[in-house]
Parts: structure tokens; sequence; C-alpha cells
């Protein structure tokens, strides 16, 4: 055996790669992971509806930390040991960050409080996570029958056209292929020009309306209020991803009915009872003003906690009917929080009767959180069906 | 390996610095050799700082993968990035020794590190509890590391990489929990004195018509009263998970034994942490001292290296709230050589580790000269500094450390349908377990288990508590 020490210092292939970066990419997609576990809480926040032009979300997140057995630390206080100047008796009043244990071995790089992770979601990836869980299919633009909107496209090339659209760089690649074949080549023939050219197309409707509805009776507590809004949230961003552009209205009614900005749209409460058709009817107003269904795809939904009163259910009925001729699709949200009603009530017996009469609409009751997937899964799927082409 | 003399040329003055070093270092080592130290050779290794950087973070060169490698890792870049943290050598005991420096770290703190590393060198090599590791593992620790890294990424390919991560966030949340005393390579438990058999004689026609009846023909488990597993509990988990549970793949406790593996290999670094870290500054500072070869400029800035290593808290503050394990170590070895001369201090860095060390070692005196305190901190936040009472600061000192710095947990009964039932030495401990840490670790072990596994343990009011996972 040798008896002297050797230096060396070849190491470039160290550069290669880094265990140390692999292994922390795994950790922030485990907390990605974490993340999708957990997103209805982290929707749950103020006007993430309009708010969320940017189409992304910051999320603080903490560090996943590798749980190993550990004795309590909150037990009566142990004794450890330090150094330094001190007298016995002494008290230090101390902010002290938990000392970690040592580096290296059995370390679990604890008491790092002070680094966080932002996290930044994508939006659009938060609905492609959704949309690949709950196996959800595309939204189907509405055939449109109406108007249609035309636009020019770029449509391949030809050997004549006008000189502003001249294709320099195609134009450039024939005179190359035909010189390489010829003997004596010219630079450029007028063989060689090729230009742009336009085509008319007709483009499908892709703007969409989206009618918030809520049921502001004192009868809708502030968590019925939440499921509506985590529902409407996740409804709007699967329209968002088939829509160019998508226009958002908020109606809340009692016996009559407003249109309110979003921030209000959650907070406000009236008193009295509840008439569902004067929505209906504020919708209506606004379809004919400012929608027209053949420029575009229109969406209703409506949360309630499904009382009606009974005077009004004709005028609702009725009024509801005309809607679903003009919407793609109407989406009914009961919330029952907690309770499981004997019979039916008065807004789902209306919104049944239309349904078996082939009016596009789809009835969900959230009694809990998880509903709101369940009720978003038979939507889209209902939406899907109803628009496919047969 | 590379020898010095065939570095490439492209770096001309990186050549020279390292020619000079590498110059330096034989000239140290045959000091190191003739004021009696007794070590193997080293292959020294100058390494990228990033490299030196998963080193230290992993433990060893090239290991197996984990996530939790990852969230040490960028603990360790943003504390060097803040200047808070600065790595000089990671070394590896072997015969060959291997010991990895920072290449741009300056020639004056290399030569340091060589010295320091020479320590090392002769501690691992004469110190009773890594010789006991060397004999059982047979010094290949990296070798060894690194084909576990690539059996484990093999599985990963092969069972996926989601399994693999399963079984690996079970194992190294076990990491400690190993039997210290016990030997590396186990045999399983002696198997169950068989029960005897009956009498042929009384097996009448009555007997073999009974156990001919549905139910009653299948050769009994281990009769009640043979031994139970485990016989006494078991402490080794890494091992007896490995070796008991019911529904584990064959890839799978070899993980297990992988983890195992690393683990004795650093427990004698953990469990000599202040000696051998003390040890090494002692004679790097030594060396350094009694190298009348090195240029004046060049010894002035290594030592003014040691003193930044070898101090017991940073530069502002007067007190600190734990101990460096170098400072300690430095100034009990200093007191210890010159009260009892170096023939004494030889014979105690062979046989002591931390425990005896300090125990044995750090008079009141040391003590005293060195601020030494013992402290408790309230619910508030606000710290107390305790009497000075040698018994009570020696045992602080080492309370991180006893039990390979986690709780005393045993396998005490496998069940006949398979659950596995976890005991909490909470007694020696002192207190119960973080609860809440706990139900994870817990959770990761169900999932390997595979069975119901329940640990008890005690509450923060010192209530029995009894958590249970069941995993399918």
């Amino acid at each position: 055996m040798r008896n002297t020490s050797v230096i060396s210092a070849q190491t470039s292939w160290y550069e290669l790669f880094s265990r140390g970066a692999r292994d922390w990419l795994r950790h922030n997609q485990k907390v990605r992971e974490a993340v999708q576990e957990n997103l209805t809480d982290l929707i749950a926040n103020p006007d993430i509806i309009t708010g969320s032009q940017q189409r992304s979300v910051q999320v603080p997140v903490h560090f996943l930390e590798h749980a190993r057995f550990r004795l309590n630390d909150s037990a009566p206080a142990h004794p450890e040991a330090g150094q330094g100047e001190s007298q016995p008796g002494d008290v230090l009043h101390s902010v002290r960050p938990q000392s970690g244990a040592d580096a290296g071995h059995g370390g679990e790089g604890e008491g790092e409080g002070e680094i966080r992770l932002m996290l930044e979601l994508n939006i659009d990836d938060i609905m492609d996570w959704l949309w690949e869980e709950m196996r959800l299919p595309e939204l189907q633009p509405k055939a449109s029958g109406g108007i249609d909107e035309r636009q020019l496209v770029r449509e391949g090339w030809d050997r004549h056209g006008a000189r502003a659209r001249l294709d320099r760089r195609r134009t450039l690649k024939e005179a190359v292929k035909r010189r390489a074949l010829q003997a004596d080549p010219l630079p450029f023939t007028d063989d060689d020009l090729r230009f742009r050219q336009l085509a008319q197309r007709r483009k499908e409707t892709t703007s969409a309306v989206v009618f918030f509805m809520l049921d502001v009776s004192a009868s809708m507590t502030v968590n019925e209020r939440r499921l509506a809004k985590n529902f409407f949230f996740f409804a709007l961003q699967g329209l968002r991803r088939q829509y160019a552009r998508v226009d958002i209205r908020f109606l809340a009614h009692t016996t009559q009915a407003w249109e309110f900005s979003e921030e209000e749209f959650f907070q406000v409460t009236g008193t009295g009872g509840t008439g569902a058709s004067t929505a209906f009817n504020l919708a209506l107003r606004l379809i004919d003003g400012e929608f027209p269904p053949s420029q575009y795809n229109i969406y209703l939904f409506y949360a309630s906690d499904g009382e009606n009163f009974t005077e009004d259910r004709a005028a609702a009925s009725t009024s509801l009917r005309k809607l679903a001729e003009l919407a793609n699709t109407i989406g009914y949200i009961e919330t029952a929080l907690g309770l499981l009603r004997s019979s039916e009530t008065e807004m789902k017996a209306i919104c049944d009767e239309l349904e078996d009469d082939g009016a596009p609409i789809s009835t969900s009751i959230l009694t809990r959180q998880e509903d709101v997937w369940r009720a978003l899964r038979k939507f889209f799927l209902r939406q899907a069906g109803a628009t496919e082409p047969a | 390996m590379t020898h010095a003399d065939d570095l490439p040329r492209a770096q001309d003055a990186a050549a020279a610095e390292s020619q000079r070093l590498a110059d330096y270092s034989a000239r140290i080592e045959a000091l190191a050799r003739r004021l009696g130290l007794d070590f193997h050779p080293v292959d020294f290794e100058l390494v990228p700082n990033n490299f030196m950087m998963e080193i230290a973070v992993y433990g060893l060169p090239v290991r197996m993968p984990h996530w939790s490698f990852g969230v040490r890792y960028i603990h360790q870049l943003i504390r060097q990035n803040m200047g808070h943290s600065h790595i000089f050598e990671v070394m590896f005991p072997g015969d060959p020794c291997h010991a990895y420096l920072v290449d741009s770290n300056s020639l004056p703190e290399n030569t340091l590190v060589t010295a320091h590393v020479l320590g090392h060198a002769d501690f691992a090599r004469n110190n009773q509890l890594f010789a006991r590791f060397m004999e059982m593992a047979g010094g290949r620790i990296l070798e060894q590391a690194a084909e576990h890294a690539h059996r484990i990424e093999s599985a990963a390919a092969e069972f996926g990489a989601q399994r693999v991560e399963a079984v690996l966030d079970a194992a190294l949340a076990l990491e400690p929990h190993i039997d210290v005393n016990g030997e590396l390579h186990r045999l399983p438990y002696p198997a169950a004195t068989p029960p005897p058999p009956l009498p042929s004689g009384a097996a009448g026609p009555f007997d073999r018509r009974y156990r001919a009846l549905p139910g009653e023909a299948a050769p009994l488990p281990p009769a009640p009263g043979s031994r139970p597993i485990p016989p006494q509990p078991e402490y080794d988990l890494l091992w007896f998970i490995a070796q008991y549970a019911p529904d584990m793949e064959g890839w799978e406790r070899d993980i297990f034994l992988a983890v195992r593996t690393e683990s004795f290999y650093f427990y004698p670094v953990f469990a000599c942490q202040i000696m051998n870290e003390g040890w090494a500054s002692y004679w790097h500072a030594r060396l350094l001292r009694e190298a009348d070869f090195l240029p004046d400029q060049l010894y002035l800035s290594a030592i003014k290296s040691h003193s930044d290593v070898v101090r017991p808290y940073a530069a502002e503050s007067q007190l600190a709230l734990a101990i460096n394990p170098y400072h300690l170590g430095f100034s009990m070895w200093e007191d210890i050589i010159e009260g009892h001369g170096l023939e004494v201090a030889r014979r105690i860095c062979r046989e002591e580790d931390d425990f005896g060390f300090i125990r044995n070692y750090l008079t009141p005196e040391l003590a005293e000269r060195l601020g030494l305190f013992v402290y408790r901190t309230d619910k508030d936040g606000d710290i107390t500094i305790g009497e000075r009472d040698i018994h009570a600061l020696r045992e602080a000192i080492l309370a991180p450390k006893f039990n390979y710095g986690a709780p005393r947990i045993a396998a005490t009964a496998l069940q006949p349908d398979g659950s596995l039932e976890l005991t909490h030495d909470h007694q020696s401990d002192g207190r119960g377990l973080d609860l809440e840490r706990a139900e994870r670790a817990l959770d990761y072990i169900g999932r390997v288990w595979r069975r119901p596994v329940t640990l008890r343990t005690i509450s923060d009011s010192g209530a029995p508590r009894e958590l249970t996972v069941r995993k399918t």
C-alpha cells in the first residue's frame, strides 16, 4: 500500500449534473402536488374572479419537511448548553430562532423560518389539472346561425400577387433551390417570386358572456355563498379556456334584482323574500341590450337555496324558459349546507320541469365543498353533450 | 485519480498553486509522521464549490436521491450565498482516505485544511469506534454509497419513482434508528423452537378425523408460548423492518438495508464529532506552527482561517446558545495535552467517544474558563442561565447526541395479523414525542409496512398516547 498522499484536481465531470438541484426540483414538484390537492382553499381569496386577469396566483408555501421521530420540544424546558459571558440566573429575552441540528447528519435543516418559497401557479395550469383530473370534455362554441364574423387569414403562396405581399424569404429559398440545380444559374427569375395569399374565413363566434346570478335573500348564509363562489370561479375558468373574450355580469336579487360589482356581489345581503324572476328578467334585458345571442355564447349560473315565492312561479318559469332559448347552457346550483331536504324546492321544481322539456339546464345540489367538483363535472358534461353536433 | 504531476496545463496559475499545495502537503505529512501521527494516506481531490456543497449536504459524494436532500441543499445554498457558511473539507476514512477540498479556496486555507485532514485521518485510524465500523463495513463506503444510489435509480426505473420514493421516505425517516452497539451484518432471530410433535400414539381415529375438519388441518402458527418476534425490544428498526415486514418486496428491503449501512457509517462521525474536530483542529494548528518551511505570509493567513473556524461565537456577539464543537474539542485537547502529555491524549483518542470524552475530561476549571453554561428556554422564549454545575453542563452538551440524536423507539411486537407495534421508551428520553411529526413519520412507515402500525408514547401532559396508521 502506498504511503504518501496525493492531490488531484481533474473534476470537470462534476459540472455535468447537480444532484442537489435534481432533488430540489423533485421537492418543488411535491409542493405543487400538495398545492393541487388544496386548490379550493387557495381560491377562497376575495376578488379572485375578476382580479385574476394576470392569469396566475402567487401562493406562499413552506418547504416540505421530511418528518422524523423527534422528542417533544414543548415539553417542560430541558437544559441546553451555550457559551459566553453570563452569570447563573441571568435571563435573556430572546427571539431565538430554533437552533438547527448538526449539519449533515440527521439535521433536517429546520429552523429556517425566514426562507419562504413563493410558488407561482398559472391559472391555466390549475384548470388543466382539473380538466385532466375530472376528465372533462372541451367546450363547444355554439354553432352560430346568425351573422358570422369574417376575417382574412394568410393562406399559402402564389407566383403572382401584389408587390406588398412579396415574401422575400420564401422567394430567396426558391432561388437557392433553383440555382442548386442549374448549371449556369441566374440570380433571380420571375419564377422564384412568391407572394403571400389571403383567404377569407368565417370566424366562429369566440366571445362569451357569463351571468352569475345569486339569491341574496336573508336565507343565504355566508358559507352557502362561499360554495356558490367556488363553483362560479371554476365554471368561469372553464369557460375562459374556450373563449377569447369573456364578459362577466353579476346579478343579485331578493324580490327585485340589481347588478353589482364582484366585490359587492359576494357581500351584499338583502332582506325579505325571493323572487327569482326579477333576476331572470334583468338578464334578459341585458342580453337584449348588450349581448345579441348571434354574437355571444351566453352562459348563466344561478345559485340559490331554492326558496322562491310560489306566486313568482309562473313568472320565473316563463323567464327562465326564454333565457334557455338564448343561452348555451344554464347552470342551477342549489346550496343546501349540511341539510337534506325531504321535498324538492320550488326552484328545483321549475328547473327540472324545463330540463324535462329539453331546455339546456343542468341542476346540482351543493351540500359540501367536494360537491363543487361533482357539479362542475356534471355541468361541463351536460354542456358538451348539449352542443355536440348531432 | 490524477497525480499532481500530470495536471492539465490549461490553467497554469491554478496548476502552479496546486503544485505548491502538493509540495506543502507532502512536507506537512512528513512532519506529521515525525510528530507521531499514524494515518492511512489521503487522496485529496480539489473540487468546485458547488460539488463540495453537495458532498456536505448528502454526507457522501454520490448518494441516493431524495427530495429531503434537495431541501438541505437549498438551505445550504442560501446560507452560503449569505456568507453564513463556508465549507473547507469533507473527509472519508479508509485506506487510502479520501478528502475533498474546494478548488476556489485560497492556498493558505487549503494548506491549513490538508493539515486538518491529517488529524482526522489519524483519529479515524486509531479511534475504536471508527475502527469497529471499518471492520464491519470494509472501509469502502464511497463505493458502497454510489452502488446504493445506482441500485435505487435502477429500482426507480423499474418500479416507478413514486414507489421508490415512498420506501425512501420511510427508510430515511428511520435513518438514526439503528442499534449502534449491534452488528452491521445480522442474522434473523433464531427460529422459534417448533412445538413438540403430538405423540403419535395419541392420534387416534377421533383426532385424525377432527384434524381433517375444515380449518383444523392447517399447521398451527407458532404456538402461544413459543418465542415472540422480536424476542426483546428491537431498536434497530431499519433492520427489523427489512427483515420482518410482511409485505415488502426484495428491492424495498434492499433500500432499507442500504440506508442502514450508510447510517452505520455516519455513526462514528456523529458520536465523535467534538473529539474528532477538536483533534483535527489541534493538529492543524500545531503542524502549521511547526512547519517552518511555510512562508510567513501564508502561515499568518492560514492561522487567521484557523481562528475563524475555532471560535465559540460569531465575531460580533458575546454569547452563543450552542457550542461550537471545533472550539470545545480544540480547547479540551490543548488542556489535556498540556496537563497529561501527548501519550495520554492518544490513549483517550483511541478509547473514548464524545460521551466518555466530555464526562471524563471536561473539567470544571476548563468549563469556567471557556464560559460554558446551561440554560433553559421557557414557553415565551425567555432564556434563563442555570447554576454552574459541571455534571448538568456535561449532560446538556451530550443530550442532543444520545441514541444517535433520535428518540428511543423500539419494535416491541409483531402480531400474527402482521401488524407492528412500536414503543417509545419515554422514560429514558424524559419526555414524549413531537406527536405531529411522529404521526407523519408513522405514516411513511405504514406505507411500506402495509399493515397496521401502532406507536405508543406519551402526550404533553404525560398521559399515554397511542398513534395508529392503517394502510393497505
